[in-house]
């Protein structure tokens, strides 16, 4: 035997960019616009419910499908928000976050061969996760279509062997997200070829321009859809990790089954601080939205204005330029940018080998380090482009 | 309340260029929103917070909470006594309460001799004040929605995805 680990994991590539995080992270004084978190911390109310529920001795397991209070809580918190009507007793779970709901997703439909479609770039963990449950991931490039999924797209990528359509939107990396009318083509399209669709909606409450529409709330896409969501963006709660699964009951049963035998069930003190942000988070999830938009128009005038082309981003917290005016490879200039300028930004490559001319620029940061990490990178692009030519 | 009070009454320094952006409206339209609001005395003024604990000066003022009983007098009620008392610029607040007393104050003044001469010689002997209950502020840990702490470090990773 030449190794222990399975083919499986053996053939999975580790980040490319692992090394660039190690560097970041053995640096002081670095202004970080690489973070994935909001910059707020959890709100007062929801971490004393956390902290209450302890000194209650709320210490032990939860039923596998996670606390009733909190699958009912959603269950009105769906059907007020969005008229989503998910039966707390069967057709809810609740999950380690979004990332264990797409991994539970996936191992609980996949048959070797089976294909997920995936629009690229994507979330780093779809692709492993699904080779990691058997099936195939399918990506499709949507550079030439403004990094959105078009209709037309999808039909091209589908085969007899295609199962599921995984979605993600608003987008990270590229804050990308749909307006309802060009869900409902892309619905069009997975309802005529049967796929499931898994929707990973974890950013939706931070949609800016207009407002975010579950996938599930289009006509006819409820039972064929798995809806993802959690309180990780929206209620700056990334590390108590939990997240819910809705969707027809024989899915969240199969993921159920996978879920008490490997995680067996969130913890008890995050699901009660959950149960809490439901029931007054909402001013400050307002209030969050409100001072990442203002974040939003200062870094994509910004970028613009120093002559890195960037879109509009319609949710999450990131700005996605483009660098080809530099002439640089994406983990070249954010080498570079980090050793000479001290700023620290992702590289398109970390979300698919050819997005070399991209960068990840996170707004979840103050709006004076945004205004500062601006200041720096256009003295940086000066440096690196005298007179507007392509530098070495 | 609008979205542009709740912005303003957080932190006065926001730039209405970006208060247009947060709120998604016109900047024409802000800051006529914003002078009419100033014009209406709805926003009646813009004042800095101050964590004073940590300015070094010897002239640091002292603050006294002041819990006054007062009679009510016929037909103004609370009213004219009131303005005798909130008129003394050692007063920075005035409340009209419900409970066991009517008033409350804040006075500020530079040491604990400057309040409590304020009270002794200009708040008790008024005709209509029952009596009063002076409390010298220790210690500020809140005020108006700001924590009067350090700023507290950041506990996220540089970088995640």
């Amino acid at each position: 035997m030449d190794t222990y680990i399975s083919k499986c994991v053996d053939k999975m590539k580790p980040s490319g960019i692992r090394a660039f995080f190690e560097l970041v992270l053995g640096m002081d004084d670095v202004i970080s616009l690489g973070v994935g978190e909001p910059d707020f911390v959890t709100s007062w109310p929801v971490r004393e419910a956390g902290i209450y529920s302890l000194e209650q001795g709320f210490t032990s397991y939860t039923s596998n499908k996670g606390l009733y209070k909190l699958r009912l809580g959603l269950n009105r918190f769906l059907k007020k928000n969005y008229g989503l009507d998910y039966s707390p007793d069967e057709e809810i779970l609740i999950t380690v976050g979004v990332s264990e709901g797409v991994d539970l997703a996936l191992r609980a439909i996949m048959n070797p061969g089976d294909k997920v479609i995936i629009p690229a770039p994507s979330y780093v963990s779809y692709g492993p996760v699904t080779e990691l449950a058997g099936g195939i991931p399918v990506f499709i490039d949507t550079r030439k279509d403004n990094f959105r999924l078009t209709p037309s797209a999808l039909e091209k990528a589908l085969d007899k062997n295609t199962k599921a359509l995984l979605l993600n939107y608003p987008v990270n990396p590229t804050g990308v997200s749909y307006s309802r009318k060009e869900l409902d083509a892309i619905k069009k399209v997975a309802l005529k070829h049967k796929l499931l669709c898994i929707t990973d909606e974890v950013y939706g409450a931070l949609t800016y321009d207009f407002d975010h529409t579950p996938f599930a709330t289009l006509p006819g896409a409820k039972e064929k859809t798995l809806y993802l969501d959690g309180f990780s963006k929206s209620y700056a709660m990334t590390g108590w990790r939990i997240g819910f699964a809705c969707g027809p009951k024989e899915i969240i049963a199969a993921m159920t089954k996978i879920h008490q035998y490997t995680i067996m069930c969130v913890s008890i003190t995050s699901q009660m601080a959950a149960c809490e942000a439901l029931q007054t988070g909402h001013a400050s999830v307002e209030e969050m939205k409100r001072e990442y938009r203002r974040r939003r128009e200062l870094i994509v005038d910004g970028l613009n204005r120093i002559g890195l082309e960037c879109r509009k981003p319609q949710g999450a917290f990131y700005a996605f330029p483009s660098i080809r005016s530099t002439g640089m490879c994406s983990l070249d200039f954010c080498k570079k940018l980090l050793q000479e300028h001290k700023v620290a930004i992702v590289p398109g490559t970390a979300f698919g080998d050819e997005l070399l001319d991209r960068v990840r620029i996170s707004y979840a940061s103050s709006y004076e380090d945004l205004k500062e990490a601006l200041a720096r990178m256009e003295i940086f692009l000066k440096t690196i482009s005298p007179g507007g030519k392509r530098g070495k | 309340m609008d979205e542009i009070l709740e912005i303003l009454e957080k932190n006065a320094r926001v730039p209405l260029e970006d208060i247009a952006k947060m709120t998604g409206r016109k900047i024409g339209a802000v800051k006529k929103a914003v002078a009419k609001y100033e014009k209406d005395g709805i926003i009646i003024g813009y004042k800095t917070v101050i964590n004073k604990e940590l300015v070094k000066d010897d002239n640091a003022a002292v603050r006294a909470l002041i819990e006054v009983n007062i009679a009510p007098q016929k037909d103004v009620g609370f009213d004219k006594l009131s303005e005798r008392i909130y008129s003394f610029p050692e007063v920075s607040s005035c409340y009209l309460v419900s409970g066991t007393f009517d008033l409350l104050l804040i006075v500020e003044g530079k040491d604990m001799h400057t309040a409590a001469k304020f009270v002794a010689e200009k708040l008790s002997p008024l005709e209509g004040v029952k009596g009063t209950v002076t409390h010298f502020l220790l210690r500020k840990y809140k005020e108006n929605g700001v924590v009067l702490k350090y700023k507290e470090e950041n506990k996220r990773i540089a970088i995640s995805y």
